[in-house]
């Protein structure tokens, strides 16, 4: 069965979970400061340690998060990359979208218009 | 026997750590998200439970991809919370209760719900930051089960596997001899999406109809496949399974006591929402 894409989207299955096992394994080890000292130290090294392939390597040199999606990254991990730099969840879909970091907090924010009328359709309130 | 007094659903973005560490609740941006925690507390007051059951996703503190169960139920005594790598505090350990989690791994699994048990677990932001919510002044006064699902890595469990699931979990707990109070803490979503270029969709108008199917009939969110609800809430969104395993923890009919729905915190839709039994 083929199923429609969603753009923008994609999903982490199995075949994206073994494409990115080195890459998530890596930031899994992030959990720990040392490790996040280690990388910080011999970036290089790190990346080789964990076996990242070539397409990983560039990505995380890069620190291109669409880049690191495509090669396999689950964000739950790439976050803890992400935290190496100090860069939250905004910065990241600031870089994913094209927008500035500005420009990504105003667009969530336009949203709230949205808060009355969600909070009033309860049956608590309704 | 054990009684279920009620379910809250939360958020559990990891920034509202970061806010709390920093005491910004009555900062501009974040105070209406924080003022909307003030009647959740007054019911739990009320309630005065002793054991919280928390449904929630691990987000690679625990669980890696290595070994990644659909379901796991924590057995342990004490439950520690550790460095995520993008510097969330800690909390100090919250103690378990290893009868009850063995009662509703007992009761599950004679329900052919093939949990995986756990009787050492960290547990994350997803825990931690629920319960800061919840008892703001100190550590929670209240035993706790952790019950992860996962809702990281596809194939997830179906929404109607997971409403079905938390049911079997409600009648593990209500077999359950000692006459315990307890409630039920549901945590993720709602809309939100970190990655791709969709990176910061919401969805206000699912939300809501989450919420109010939550309440009223959870059985209309299981006509939804798991990939429809990545469509409709995002990637993240996904989380929303946990919360329906918590209303299924619930069992029939509920009445909303209060809920909460706040955008935006960080790239999420947030809302608090407490259910009773009636």
């Amino acid at each position: 069965m083929t199923e429609q894409p969603i753009p923008g989207t994609y999903l982490f299955d199995g075949r994206m979970a073994r494409k990115g096992y080195a890459l998530n394994k890596m930031c899994y080890s992030f959990n720990e400061a040392r490790n996040r000292e280690a990388f910080k130290s011999d970036e290089t090294a790190y990346c080789e340690r964990f076996g990242l392939s070539e397409e990983q390597k560039v990505a995380v040199r890069n620190r291109n998060v669409l880049a690191l999606l495509a090669a396999g990254g689950n964000v739950y991990y790439l976050a803890k990359f992400a935290g190496i730099f100090g860069l939250s969840v905004q910065d990241i879909g600031a870089q994913q979208t094209g927008l500035s970091v500005a420009d990504f907090k105003a667009r969530l924010k336009s949203y709230e218009s949205f808060n009355a009328p969600v909070n009033a359709s309860g049956p608590a309130h309704g | 026997m054990a009684e279920i007094l009620g379910g809250i659903g939360t958020s559990h973005v990891p920034a509202i750590g970061g806010a709390i560490a920093r005491h910004l609740q009555q900062d501009a941006y974040w105070k209406p998200f924080f003022d909307g925690f003030q009647d959740v507390r007054q019911w739990l007051q009320g309630q005065r439970p002793d054991v919280v059951v928390v449904v929630y996703n691990d987000h690679g503190l625990n669980f890696f991809l290595d070994k990644l169960p659909t379901f796991a139920v924590g057995a342990a005594p004490s439950y520690t919370s550790s460095d995520e790598g993008w510097g969330i505090p800690t909390i100090a350990p919250v103690e378990g209760d290893p009868d009850l989690s063995w009662a509703i791994i007992e009761g599950v699994v004679a329900e052919e719900f093939d949990v995986t048990s756990c009787q050492e677990m960290r547990i994350d932001h997803a825990v931690t930051i629920p319960l800061q919510l919840l008892w703001p002044s100190g550590p929670p006064p209240v035993r706790i089960v952790p019950i992860s699902i996962n809702t990281v890595q596809h194939p997830l469990p179906s929404a109607k596997r997971c409403l079905a699931f938390g049911q079997a979990i409600g009648r593990a707990i209500r077999r359950h001899p000692p006459d315990l109070k307890v409630v039920v803490l549901a945590t993720g979503g709602l809309s939100h999406q970190f990655d791709g270029e969709r990176a910061g969709f919401i969805n206000p108008e699912f939300d809501a109809l989450c919420l109010n199917s939550l309440a009223d009939d959870p059985c209309r969110l299981t006509g939804y496949s798991t990939r429809e609800i990545v469509a409709l809430s995002g990637t993240q969104g996904v989380e929303i399974l946990n919360w329906i395993v918590g209303r299924g923890i619930l069992g029939g009919p509920t009445r909303e006591v209060c809920r909460k729905y706040h955008i935006p915190i960080s790239n999420t839709a947030s809302a608090v929402q407490v259910l009773e039994p009636r």
